[in-house]
């Protein structure tokens, strides 16, 4: 485990979090009058290709969870080579067809909470943030995929769009700009499944949301089978700041390889849960300072430091910089920095129960492992949570988390076993513990059939 | 394909790429599915998903193998069934790899927690993948301690599919074959994780739209699993109990491979062979469920005379003896003197037609071909059951006698980058190649159809209608989009036709001069199974066999040589409908007739008074039937499994096939319950002839079609324009849109199109409780503005001529125009449209039924 480089003095940076606490702060007048749409007008003057360059070397990466680098993604996107037609033998190729944008606001990951109170304070940004990304990747289409449970966001969503139809930041011609883009918000219909890229392109499309096969990869075969972008609320909402501060301003906060500032949800046993926005590489340490500390004082447990898919870590990673590369040394991940704070007063087996019923509710269904995986972890779990578990299943539980770990079709299922095989790497002794309920004369319950 | 280390590495061939499986070096072709390139190193990678003819899904993870690309090992074990080979990669399959081996095993135990204990019970026991596949990659005892998830069992997908649900694997082959090679998205998978299932609309909803598929049989064929099984086998039988036999499908001129499981001397399940370059893996319903027709009551196994009015079954030597005195009788014109209507004395009828039906192997075609010109001395033969003409002749001689597959075949419509069908619903009238339209139009053929409405074959291979007031095909052919034409003269077009081409005056001639025109290649492609090779074989009042016409005396002679006589009749012979109405008026004095429905033939009643008026009539035939009420002489023959011949297809292919039960191997021939041993056709008239002092060589169908190899073909240039010209006024062929404007109420009559639907109680159907279910219902199609000015309403029933009532659909026909199917099933029967007088291009009344008027036919099926 490696110290964090530096110390900020105050490691609060509101970028995207400035205007928040604005009363309607919503409002495109709010938004304009703090310098809204000011990116827009100086991207326009730039060169689609620069606009991705710019990104590119922002060392800006995506906040949906994995982290990739999103100038690199646009740069994916076939566009065709300076003063190339289309002819019979390529009109078909991608260069030559419409590209997409399309923006994931699905936030199901449990303890995730930014991209939602982003949409609801600053819906603009987001907007401001699709209009360059839009221009930069040549697109004329852009969707934002919302989850459908969040109907606040999702009106206020609605309303910020025909705002910005009326102010003609969207529609034919932006500006004179010869620009044109349409922002459709579609509502999802509540599948955690949805928030994969692939699922939510095919969920898009009103098809049934299951991953699609990669390769084709959705930069060259997306919606529709067209070139498209998929990124996440936060990434293009911090998309306007990069155009109007620079790219060595960006670089200012956070660290060499994770620049810039991040949301972190904090949320469980802390005296202030909130979105507390502070460069990448910030420790929970400094995030439980700016929370006003552990609530009422009860000691630190264990924590996520990025939604249940990333593995736990315990009081002794309070100083573990949470960026991309610190939490992977550290044996987890960064996730979307969704921050699940639990004190002494929790059980581990029970939480990781919890977390495994989440997993096998979502489970698309689409791949054994996953599907089937979770069907048993979960009914392993409650019944040890039942005090019917046996020092056996400790290892079956482990063993059937190695069959689902990297054999998944998607993410889906390796982040699923995180909490578990975490969960007993740290804190075996209560899983035994739970074992010792069975009275000892009793042989193990078995409850199904063989 | 592989070589020793040591050896100087070849250079990687043009095209391939060079990696290593399991320690050995392969080329494989770009492209290649690494899960078959270790297939063909003899490495079995297990698998559920995977199926070489669906698009990857990668959904089961069974195929799970190490893979390392420019010396990196890949992180997680990947999918074979989903990766494709690149050069440089090494791979390692459970055979070498740990860590496949693992990720294998557990994939395995993870299908089997919740699998039921069902093998004992469970059809697939015995073939099961499941079974295997847990034998050879999985644990022998389970650590799973919960309760194994259930379902409600069986949920009817159809009347002929059922599913276990508890028995899926998920692994998606039923849904995505539905979807990708058959077009009907009949089931979908439903709920997710654990609760993940098959489902159709109605599971999903309550209620849905009715199951609509020809190929809903496929799904339980490539079901890894027990958990799609048939209402016709399900707990029928154990595979180890059956012998299986390949087989031809007697059903239609696609010309599938089948396999054919059987026991005790019935069949118990048909299934597609594999056929690469006919059916590939894909039999249709029809021919996959309609096998037990052989065991219906009505099958005749003994043959039978008639006796005091009544048919008495005798022992063959009489019956053989007194069908030849008949016909010799019938022949010579020795019966009793007739006298005319004024009381004149007229000649004794004289001469004797045969009709041998559209459903015959090539052997026994050929045997009624010869038959008829040595036996019975003339040409008066026709195999064609339905409506026929003369253009239809020449266009036969010109364009299909004697053409071999290399001219059009399933390969040639797969690679056309346009394909153009005329008079011919591909998903009605020939399934297998409705699947290989599909299949091509969605890699990017255009299958255009030229058809009064948007049918859902046109909808599956891509929604190009050509539309066409019935009857005036010929003009739209003549005038073609530009665009069009234009495509048909790019190398590799091709023009489909179908046999009902003959119901529309001129059509043929159009579609042979479209040929001339345009350079594109012409095949026809006939309903039955036995049409195309009763071309070939002569089966035809101007064709002799090997493509060689009658009026040819050269060929006639050539004929003649071979067959040891020393000349044939030169006269062309009648056509079915000639010989019906010479029969009728009391000039042609008998018939011989081989499997022929009379409601099939364009004249129903006709062909009644025929029989009626014909003095002897002699019936070849599997069952009792409206023909055998007639018949003075009845002589059975064997149906398809008991005996072995050759089906030539559409594309003039042979099909050959062995006997599947051979009814003279003791018990395992019983056949319906008797020891009976029926013949073919082709031996039967070979006895018959004996008794009439002719040898006709065609004892056994080897026999035959050794002589008619002998024979061999003319060499034919299938692009001989037919020599008959166009035919006269055909209107102007404006194309057109559906009419949706209501104009006056209409009170004239309408322009009828129809053709024959795949399931609509055929002959062969019989016997089957539940492959009815699944045709499509025989609806009225009508445009919304038509329907309005004729007062039609739809769900409502419609009356078609007097007295048949069918539900009204809407579809986009041309304005003044309805479609319906030419054959409805009532109870009891089928009620033909030509039997009641009507037929393709036809006006017609069609009104909303008033009450109480003539009591109605109902063809079955609600309205909804
Ligand atoms: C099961 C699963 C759920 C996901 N849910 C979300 C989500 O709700 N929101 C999101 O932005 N990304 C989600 N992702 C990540 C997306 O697949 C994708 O990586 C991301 O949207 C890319 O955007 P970014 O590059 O801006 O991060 C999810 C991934 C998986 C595997
Ligand atoms: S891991 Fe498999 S079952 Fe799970 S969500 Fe992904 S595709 Fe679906
Ligand atoms: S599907 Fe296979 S493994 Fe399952 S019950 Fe049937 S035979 Fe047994
Ligand atoms: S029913 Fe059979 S083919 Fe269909 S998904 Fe289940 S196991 Fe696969
Ligand atoms: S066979 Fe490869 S994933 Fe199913």
């Amino acid at each position: 485990m490696s110290e964090p480089e530096e110390y900020r003095p105050d490691p609060l940076t509101p970028v995207l979090t400035r205007r928040w606490l604005l009363p309607e702060s919503w409002t495109l007048r709010h938004y304009t009058e703090l310098g809204g749409y000011e990116a827009m007008r100086q991207a326009f003057a730039m060169a689609p290709a620069d606009l991705v360059s710019l990104v590119k070397d922002s060392g800006l990466r995506g906040r949906g969870g994995a982290g990739f680098p999103t100038g690199m993604k646009w740069s994916f996107i076939p566009q065709p080579k300076p003063g190339e037609e289309p002819t019979a033998a390529t009109e078909d190729a991608p260069q030559f067809k419409p590209k997409y944008l399309v923006i994931n606001a699905d936030e199901g990951e449990p303890g995730t909470c930014k991209d939602t109170p982003l949409m609801m304070a600053d819906p603009h940004s987001l907007i401001e943030g699709c209009i360059i990304t839009a221009f930069a990747i040549r697109a004329n289409f852009c969707a934002i995929y919302i989850r459908g449970e969040i109907v606040h966001a999702i009106r206020r969503l609605h309303f910020a769009v025909q705002e910005a139809y009326a102010a003609g930041h969207l529609g034919k011609d932006i500006h004179g700009s010869g620009f044109d883009l349409d922002i459709v918000v579609h509502a999802g219909a509540g599948a955690y499944i949805c928030g994969e890229e692939t699922a939510l392109l095919d969920s898009l499309e009103g098809r049934r949301g299951q991953p699609r096969l990669k390769p084709p990869f959705p930069a060259t075969a997306g919606l529709y089978a067209a070139p498209t972008v998929v990124n996440n609320v936060e990434t293009i909402a911090t998309v306007p700041s990069i155009v109007a501060g620079g790219k060595d301003w960006f670089r200012t906060m956070g660290r060499e390889r994770s620049p810039g500032p991040k949301i972190y949800s904090l949320s469980g046993h802390v005296e202030r849960p909130g979105q507390y926005e502070a460069p990448l590489g910030t420790t929970l340490r400094q995030l439980l300072e700016m929370a006003g500390g552990m609530k009422d004082g009860i000691p630190l447990k264990f924590w996520t430091p990025g939604g249940s898919s990333t593995p736990l870590f315990t009081d002794e990673h309070l100083d573990v910089p949470l960026d991309f590369e610190g939490a992977a040394e550290a044996g987890s991940m960064l996730g979307t920095t969704a921050v699940m704070i639990f004190n002494e007063t929790v059980s581990v087996p029970w939480a990781v129960m919890k977390w495994t019923e989440f997993y096998e509710h979502e489970s698309c269904g689409k791949c054994t492992p996953c599907r089937e995986g979770n069907y048993w972890l979960a009914g392993i779990l409650r019944r040890m949570n039942d005090g019917q578990g046996t020092e056996e299943d400790i290892d079956t539980l482990l063993d059937v988390c190695s069959n689902v770990l990297g054999r998944s079709f998607c993410a889906l299922g390796d982040g699923a076993v995180s909490p578990i095989t975490s969960g007993i790497k740290y804190f075996r002794q209560e899983f035994l513990d739970l074992c010792q309920a069975q009275p000892a004369a009793t042989d193990r319950v078995l409850a199904g059939a063989h | 394909m592989t070589q020793a280390p040591e050896q100087e590495a070849p250079p990687v061939p043009e095209g391939h790429v060079r990696l290593t499986i399991d320690g050995r070096t392969v080329d494989a072709p770009k492209g290649e599915i690494l899960i078959r390139t270790c297939e063909r190193l003899g490495i079995v990678v297990p698998r559920f998903c995977d199926h070489p003819l669906l698009e990857p899904a990668g959904a089961c993870r069974q195929c799970l193998v190490e893979v390392e690309m420019g010396g990196r090992p890949m992180p997680k074990p990947q999918a074979s069934c989903t990766m494709t080979v690149a050069d440089g990669m090494v791979v390692k399959t459970q055979v070498t790899s740990a860590v496949a081996d693992k990720a294998q095993q557990g994939v395995m135990e993870l299908l089997l927690i919740n699998h039921p204990l069902d093998c004992p019970i469970c059809d697939k026991g015995g073939e099961c993948p499941l079974q295997n596949q847990a034998m050879s990659s999985g644990r022998a005892e389970s650590r799973f301690h919960e309760h194994k998830r259930t379902f409600e069992k069986p949920l009817p997908i159809s009347d002929e599919v059922l599913l276990d649900r508890e028995r899926c694997v998920l692994c998606q082959r039923c849904t995505r074959f539905s979807d990708q090679i058959a077009g009907d998205p009949f089931i979908e998978l439903l709920e997710r994780g654990a609760h993940q299932q098959i489902g159709t609309e109605e599971t999903a909803w309550g209620a849905g739209e009715e199951f609509q598929s020809y190929f809903s049989g496929n799904t339980i064929q490539i079901c890894p699993v027990g958990a799609l099984t048939s209402a016709s086998y399900r707990f029928r039988s154990r595979p180890f109990d059956l012998v299986s036999t390949p087989g031809q499908c007697e059903h239609c001129a696609s010309g599938c491979s089948t396999r054919r499981d059987w026991r005790r001397g019935g069949v118990t399940r048909v299934l597609a062979g594999e056929e690469p370059t006919v059916n590939e893996e894909w039999l249709c319903d029809k021919g996959r469920f309609a096998f037990r027709y052989p065991a219906s009551p009505q099958r005749v196994l003994q043959p039978m005379v008639r006796e005091d009015g009544v048919l008495t079954p005798v022992p063959w030597v009489d019956a053989l003896e007194r069908a030849a005195t008949l016909l010799a009788g019938a022949r010579d014109g020795r019966g009793e003197p007739r006298t005319g209507e004024d009381g004149e004395e007229l000649a004794p009828k004289r001469g004797v037609g045969v009709l041998p039906g559209g459903r015959l192997t090539v052997e026994d075609a050929y045997a009624y071909a010869k038959f008829a010109r040595l036996a019975l001395h003339t040409n008066d033969v026709d195999q064609r059951a339905r409506a026929h003409s003369d253009e239809e002749l020449d266009f036969l001689a010109g364009h299909v006698a004697g053409v071999a597959p290399s001219h059009v075949s399933y390969a040639h419509l797969e690679a056309a980058r346009t394909v153009l069908c005329v008079a011919f619903d591909p998903e009605e009238e020939s399934p297998i190649v409705f699947l290989r339209l599909r299949k091509a139009a969605r890699h990017g053929t255009r299958v255009v159809h030229v058809g009064s409405w948007t049918t859902p074959a046109v909808v599956k291979t891509g929604g190009h209608l050509l539309a066409a007031v019935p009857g005036e095909e010929p003009a739209a052919l003549a005038d073609l989009p530009d665009d069009l034409a234009a495509a048909l003269a790019a190398p590799g077009a091709v023009v489909l036709v179908g046999e009902r081409a003959a119901e529309v005056p001129g059509l043929l001639t159009a579609v042979s001069e479209l040929g001339a025109r345009t350079g594109a290649r012409i095949a026809w492609v006939p309903r039955r199974a036995g049409e195309r090779g009763g071309v070939d074989a002569g089966a035809l009042p101007t064709l002799l066999p090997g493509a060689r016409r009658v009026d040819d005396a050269d060929a006639r002679e050539a004929v003649a040589a071979v067959w040891g006589v020393p000349s044939l009749p030169a006269a062309p012979g009648r056509d079915l409908t000639a010989m019906l109405t010479a029969a009728r008026d009391g000039e042609l004095a008998g018939l011989v007739l081989g499997g022929v429905e009379l409601a099939d033939l364009p004249d129903p009643d006709l062909a009644r008074a025929a029989l009626a008026e014909a003095d002897v009539v002699i019936s070849l035939e599997q069952v009792l039937s409206e023909v055998t009420e007639h018949a003075d002489v009845v002589l059975p023959v064997a149906p398809a499994v008991n005996r072995s011949g050759t089906y030539r297809n559409w594309e003039g292919r042979d099909r050959p096939f062995a006997t599947t039960i051979d009814p003279g191997q003791g018990g395992s021939g019983r056949v319906g319950g008797t020891a009976a041993v029926t013949l073919p056709d082709c031996r039967v008239l070979d006895s018959l002839a004996v008794e009439m002092d002719v040898d006709l060589f065609t004892q056994t169908p080897q026999a035959a079609a050794a002589e008619l190899a002998e024979l061999g073909t003319v060499a034919v240039t299938p692009s001989t324009p037919a020599t008959r010209p166009s035919s006269p006024d055909v209107s102007d062929g404006t194309r057109l849109t559906s009419d949706d404007s209501s104009g006056p109420p209409l009170t004239g009559r309408v322009r009828l199109a129809t053709w024959r639907q795949l399931i609509d109680g055929g002959a062969l159907l019989a016997e089957e409780t539940d492959l009815p279910g699944t045709a499509r219902p025989p609806r009225l199609r009508v445009a919304a503005g038509t329907a309005e000015r004729l007062g039609l309403v739809a769900g409502e029933p419609a009356r078609l001529g007097d007295t048949l009532d069918l539900v009204v659909e809407l579809a986009d026909l041309p304005a003044d125009v309805v479609w319906a199917p030419s054959h409805v099933p009532v109870p009891g029967g089928v009620v033909t449209l030509a039997g009641l007088g009507l037929g393709h291009g036809d006006l017609v009344d069609v009104a909303a039924p008033v009450a109480a008027a003539v009591a109605p036919v109902v063809a079955h099926g609600e309205p909804q």
